[in-house]
């Protein structure tokens, strides 16, 4: 032991005792908390403590942690800048509440911000606390009353542990309550755990014992003075270490009489503080400010905590019978209701609050000169303050959406008031013969549209949205908007800027081709792409190069703000747009030059290098029932529990994985309030049957032919009369991997996962197609028509997480019922995400197996539009939009894979195995034709 | 420990460097899964490939020609192959009974090729890092959405796991203990907990090196603290040092040090990554392009160890390494001023 402690007072003795500078005692939670000499009082919360709260001991014994928690975040917003967690009491299990709430506290970081005092009797408690929290927390608190041998065991552990600790002015003999045992106690406790413990002396904080005074007992005259003049003497005589105590104690004797309660709080804190006291467990709601104390309340109080006579409690007594208590009320807080007008527009903006809009807007009204004033000052002065905070990283996405809600109700309430002006305005130009153009114009008016085929709108959305919130008129032609109808509706609006967005490979060629047509006709304003397939490389590659003026990729709604902004100041946007051709044309070399370096197979070499399955060995399994069914509509509530919610969060711009982006400290709190919004409209779609779910799909004998080619048999279809291959044959024509692989890896095509006809071995394969669609547009209209872009919004994200779900339902239901092969799996939700079952679903379009022409294939199968009613743009997108269609493999070996890049030759040979043109085919695998 | 003083002294002297990503490099071998298995393990019962810590066993060979590599870059400390080396994250592989000895052949491996390079440059000693990983679960936060209460690991389960670990590394051999790329500040409160105890039981100092991880523009941890938060959370226990690794570049890095290099007396630890992954989540930061930000590092006096973790390679180091012998060292027990 004696190595040890050297070791540790060496420690002590060169780096930091002559340091002084680093004693101060240094606290964390999520965020630091330093206390140094010249900090103010440090506040700690006390009502999360069973002993101090009524209600949280009622809670906790009812186990509501949740509401108990709401108690706790009161706490630190009201600044409490420690809270105090005690569970001491005979009918709570201490320890278990202890650890519950603290885990729960923990996942709040708005809580967990602040450090945590840990408070119990018990050592099993405190150090079951100890261990559930990451910070540097404070032990309240241990002391010498049980004896040495034990305080050194806690101490030591404490330190380990890595926390602060209260003693306690108590020992063997009992609790210090004179000036004399305080000061002793306070002296011999911290030469053992300074000397012996190697407990760094600022991490020390003393409970001197806060006792009551004016108790009508002689040996309690001094009680209160005793503490500040040992609080003193500690101060003095015990370097760096802190004080602290529970101030209500001294009023103890005066409980129901608050006005005096709260004078002697203010009184003995004043006076405690001045002598050192620098930590302690205030009631903030029950402390009068010391200058307001009227003067003989004052005189009275002080008289007592500093026992200046003989008689001064009988004359508090008596003076306390004067004052009526008074119990001070406390409501909801609507005192922002109170302020300035334009504070409580800005207000209502900013937090998303739409309640009393109206209100403010009609009050506006009235007092401006015209209805147009109310848009152009008041709600724009609350919408800047919005795009500040948005621009700053200080709101997020959902919220900003939720201002704009409130921002179109308001416009839309004015909108009548508007319009009568200007008819006003129009009949008086008219008789005054004046030119009547008083065209309004914002900051800018931006076209924005889904490209042909592409019927894909969220992102789009959520980017005009955001724009209009800047003051940027928006002129939205909605989906799958032909290329003429943009050029048309640019040239008649007018508009600054071009705004295109697709989700599906085709539609990055309808952005070229609308890209040629606008550099053909003479456009200059800036184009701007987006959308979850577009990608700067395209945008650099294949856009920019077709149109002189700018172009530029913008993927997130945060970034589409400035993009427009520099694209349209005038003193920024010239040489913005100069930067931009060059950023992109920089980007553009260092991509075809990072190309060049890929090595390629030819795709016959690529087929002998295809991934090899022992077929008399593989476990192939017949499927329970061939042919086709038909779901018509699946109870919704059934796919709640396999909805992914990760991508829903993308969608908003929210990154990080679900679970754990709700309580990310960033933007924890509003994924948590846009999770807890998307219950709500999922809860009432599910429970007023808003959306029908529907589905069909098959499971078929099949084999492989031709290397990369799947031939369907017997497959029982009521479309096509007649076809080439015979009424009941199809071909799934798959795309071969063609980079060079390393040793040992093959070249994978979805046709390797199913046995070629020639091993004589029956293989099978399966395709679907399934929607929760239906209902989707009338929800969403319903909402817009409500001036609430934001739900509507919410519902296509949610209709589409339901589809995706509804996938992974159905695909559940097919390896364990309808095809059977893994009757037995068990695998939670996580894992479904995480794709860990046994074999796949990959959907064309998608990286396995690029090529959309495929859909085409699967709605003959199985008859799709006829049966389900889901339909196929020319663009190949599915419609409604929140649908998923693709393949089943059952094969143990099946994986998910990417095809990459591939060679002309392979193009040839597809366009021969599909019978279709050479150019079409370039056309439709265009994106992943290497250069 | 043998060789603390001369530790010290190397650190009062000069910047430390640190080698650079092992993953990187193991991932140039393209190992199979028989490679992993090797002989021994031909017929273990789930696969293997992935598990880097179990070629300590299965190809020992390669792992000294890293740590080779390493030190022929210019590094004064190697870290052990064991960043996963705790039964809580082999269960992964279902290999806890191997703990012990993947972690103290792994610091038997680093010491051989340490102790060959010491030999050659006696001016320039080389020291060896057990590294001690986060395991794959997280003390402080809750897997299930659900029930934000729950926890997949306690406090006492981490320190067990973390003590077998260090024990086995101290062991095989190590200089120094580096808990590291840190993501929940309480897994590492276990760690230190469980040194702590070894330090006891043993009646030895060991020098431990602490090395958290800022995951984002945050500026927090996973577990959500920020910088200084985190420093103040470990300094209960002496250290050698404490900095930040993984994640982010060099850049980005940059403000995170500049807090706990005003905060802290001790010296400072970096290993950033070769710059924020591409969008095909790779690593391409040149040597020179990282070194270049690390001049930031230098020119500011805000370190003491320096070194490299994803992406980087021998010649990262290489270039850290000539940079970083133009500087002085952070000036050590500074005083922290606080306002």
């Amino acid at each position: 032991m004696s190595n040890i402690s050297e070791i540790k007072n060496s420690v002590l003795c060169s780096s930091e005792m002559n340091n002084t500078q680093n004693r101060v005692l240094k606290l964390s939670g999520l965020e630091p908390l330093i206390i140094t000499p010249q900090s103010n009082f440090i506040n700690v919360g006390e009502r999360t403590n069973v002993a101090g709260s009524r209600k949280f001991l009622r809670l906790i014994k009812e186990e509501k942690f949740e509401e108990a928690l709401a108690i706790a975040r009161d706490q630190v917003e009201n600044g409490a800048q420690i809270i105090d967690i005690n569970m001491d009491d005979g009918l709570i299990d201490g320890k278990a509440a202890m650890v519950r709430f603290l885990n729960l506290i923990v996942a709040e970081p708005d809580i967990a911000r602040v450090p945590i005092m840990i408070d119990s009797s018990k050592w099993e408690i405190i150090e079951a606390g100890l261990q559930v929290v990451q910070g540097k927390c404070i032990v309240n608190s241990i002391s010498l009353k049980e004896g040495e041998t034990e305080f050194i065991e806690n101490a030591r552990k404490i330190k380990r542990y890595g926390a602060a600790v209260i003693v306690m002015a108590f020992d063997e003999v009992g609790q210090a309550d004179n000036f004399n045992r305080r000061c002793e106690i306070s002296k011999r406790s911290y030469d053992i755990l300074v000397n012996s413990v190697g407990i760094k002396p600022e991490d020390i904080i003393f409970d001197l014992n806060i006792f009551p005074v004016a108790t009508g007992m002689e040996e309690h005259r001094k009680n209160a003075i005793d503490f500040i003049e040992a609080t003193r003497w500690v101060k003095e005589n015990l370097p760096y270490c802190s004080v602290s105590g529970g101030v209500s104690n001294v009023s103890f004797s005066f409980r129901g009489n608050n006005t005096v309660r709260e004078a002697m709080h203010s009184v003995f804190l004043y006076h405690a503080i001045k002598a050192g006291m620098n930590i302690g467990i205030v009631n903030p709601t029950m402390l009068e400010i010391y200058d307001d104390i009227p003067k003989n309340l004052l005189k009275h109080v002080e008289d007592v905590i500093f026992d200046r006579s003989d008689d001064a409690t009988e004359r508090l007594l008596e003076f306390a019978e004067t004052v009526v208590g008074q119990v001070k009320e406390n409501t909801v807080d609507l005192s922002w209701r109170m302020e300035p007008l334009q504070n409580r527009i800005t207000r209502a903006l900013v937090k998303g609050i739409d309640q009393y809009i109206i209100e403010d807007v009609e009050q506006a009204r009235q007092e401006a000169n015209a209805p147009i004033e109310v848009v152009e000052g008041n709600l724009m002065t609350g919408m800047n303050v919005v795009g500040d905070l948005f621009g700053s990283g200080k709101m997020f996405l959902p919220q900003v959406v939720k201002s704009a809600r409130v921002m179109k109700k308001a416009v839309a309430y004015l909108e009548p008031f508007i319009e009568a002006e200007k008819q006003k305005q129009l009949k008086q130009d008219l008789l005054t013969n004046k030119d009547a153009k008083v065209q309004q114009r914002g900051a800018g008016k931006i076209l924005m549209a889904t490209v042909k085929g592409d019927v894909h709108d969220i992102g789009k959305n959520i980017v005009s949205v955001v724009l209009a919130c800047n003051n940027y008129e928006i002129v939205d032609l909605g989906v799958m908007v032909p290329p003429e109808k943009i050029i048309a509706e640019a040239k008649a609006h007018n508009v600054d800027i071009i705004g295109l967005s697709g989700l599906i490979t085709p539609s990055l060629d309808e952005m070229v081709f609308i890209a040629k047509e606008m550099q053909r006709q003479n456009f200059e304003v800036p184009l701007m792409i987006g959308g979850a397939t577009t990608s700067k490389a395209h945008t650099a590659v294949k856009i920019d190069t077709e149109y002189k003026h700018a172009v530029v990729h913008v993927n997130d709604a945060s970034r589409a703000v400035t993009v427009v902004g520099d694209l349209l100041q005038k003193e920024k946007k010239d040489n913005y747009k100069k930067d931009l051709k060059a950023d992109y044309a920089v980007f553009r070399n260092n991509f075809l030059g990072r190309q060049r370096t890929k090595e390629y197979l030819s795709v016959k070499q690529a087929r002998t290098n295809k991934l090899k399955i022992d077929w008399n060995t593989s476990g192939i399994f017949k499927p329970r029932t061939l042919g086709i069914q038909k779901i018509e509509k699946l109870d919704l509530e059934l796919l709640r529990d396999y909805i992914d919610w990760s991508p829903f969060f993308r969608s908003w711009d929210l990154h990080g994985k679900f679970p754990q982006i709700l309580s990310d400290t960033v933007v924890g709190s509003q994924a948590t309030e846009l999770f807890n919004d998307a219950q709500v409209i999922l809860n009432k779609i599910i429970s007023e049957k808003l959306l029908t779910a529907k589905a069909i799909f098959g499971l078929f004998e099949a084999n492989t032919i031709n290397d990369d080619d799947i031939e369907l048999k017997n497959v029982v279809c009521s479309s096509v009369e007649e076809n080439s291959l015979g009424a009941d044959k199809f071909i799934f024509h798959t795309l071969r991997q063609q980079s060079k692989k390393a040793t040992g890896r093959p070249n994978v095509a979805l046709a390797d996962f199913i046995a070629p006809l020639n091993t004589g071995i029956q293989d099978y394969v399966g395709c679907f197609c399934v929607s929760t669609g239906f209902g989707t547009k009338e929800l969403a209209k319903k909402y817009e028509a409500e001036n609430d872009d934001y739900n509507s919004i919410m519902v296509k994200a949610i209709a589409d997480r339901l589809a995706e779900a509804f996938a992974e339902y159905l695909h559940k239901q097919v390896r364990t019922k309808h095809w059977g092969y893994a009757e037995n799996e068990t695998l939670t939700n996580e894992d479904l995400i995480k794709e860990s079952y046994k074999g796949i679903r990959p959907a064309p379009g998608y990286p396995a197996c690029p090529d959309h022409l495929e859909k085409l294939t699967i709605w003959e199968v199985l008859n799709v539009k006829e049966e389900i009613g889901v339909e196929l743009t020319e663009g190949l997108a599915m419609w409604p939009a929140a649908s998923v269609s693709g393949y089943y493999f059952g094969n143990p070996e099946a994986r998910y894979f990417g095809l990459g890049k591939i060679k002309e030759d392979q193009v040839k040979d597809f366009a021969n195995r599909r019978q279709i043109s050479e150019g079409k085919a370039l056309k439709w695998l265009a994106p992943n034709i290497a250069d | 420990m043998k060789n603390t003083s001369k530790l010290n002294q190397a650190l009062r002297d000069r910047i430390l460097i640190l080698d650079g990503a092992m993953g990187t490099m193991l991932q140039r071998y393209n190992f199979t899964e028989e490679d992993f298995r090797g002989e021994r393990f031909k017929d273990f019962h789930t696969s293997v490939k992935g598990n880097n810590d179990l070629l300590s066993i299965t190809q020992p060979k390669a792992i000294a020609e890293v740590h080779a590599k390493y030190f022929e870059a210019g590094a004064d400390i190697v870290e052990t192959n064991t960043f996963s080396g705790t039964t809580i994250a082999m269960a992964d592989y279902d290999m806890q009974d191997l703990v012990y000895e993947l972690n103290f052949e792994s610091a038997k491996i680093a010491r051989e090729v340490a102790k060959v390079f010491t030999k050659k440059e006696p001016h320039k000693p080389r020291f060896v890092a057990g590294a001690i990983g986060p395991t794959n679960k997280t003390a402080s936060m809750s897997p299930d959405v659900n029930d934000p209460g729950f926890r997949a690991v306690s406090f006492n389960e981490l320190r067990v796991a973390y003590k077998q670990q260090a024990e086995a590394l101290l062991d095989g051999g190590v200089d120094v203990l580096l808990i590291e790329t840190i993501f929940d500040t309480l897994n590492a409160k276990a760690a230190l907990f469980a040194i702590e105890e070894i330090k006891e039981e043993r009646q030895i100092d060991i020098p431990i090196m602490v090395s958290g991880t800022i995951t984002d523009a945050s500026g927090r941890t996973l577990s959500g603290q920020t910088a200084e938060a985190f420093l103040i959370s470990i300094s209960h226990i002496p250290l050698l040092s404490v900095g930040f690794n993984c994640a982010l570049g060099a850049k980005q890095l940059t403000p995170h040090l500049e807090v706990v290099s005003n905060r802290t007396d001790i010296a400072i630890s970096a290993y950033p990554n070769a710059g924020l992954p591409n969008a095909f989540g790779e690593y391409d930061e040149s040597p020179e392009q990282m070194a270049e930000q690390i001049r930031e590092y230098l020119d500011k006096k805000l370190i003491n160890i320096i070194g490299g973790c994803c992406g980087t390679t021998p010649p990262h180091i290489k270039a850290i390494a000539k940079i970083a012998s133009e500087y002085k060292p952070r000036p050590l027990n500074s005083p922290v001023l606080y306002v």
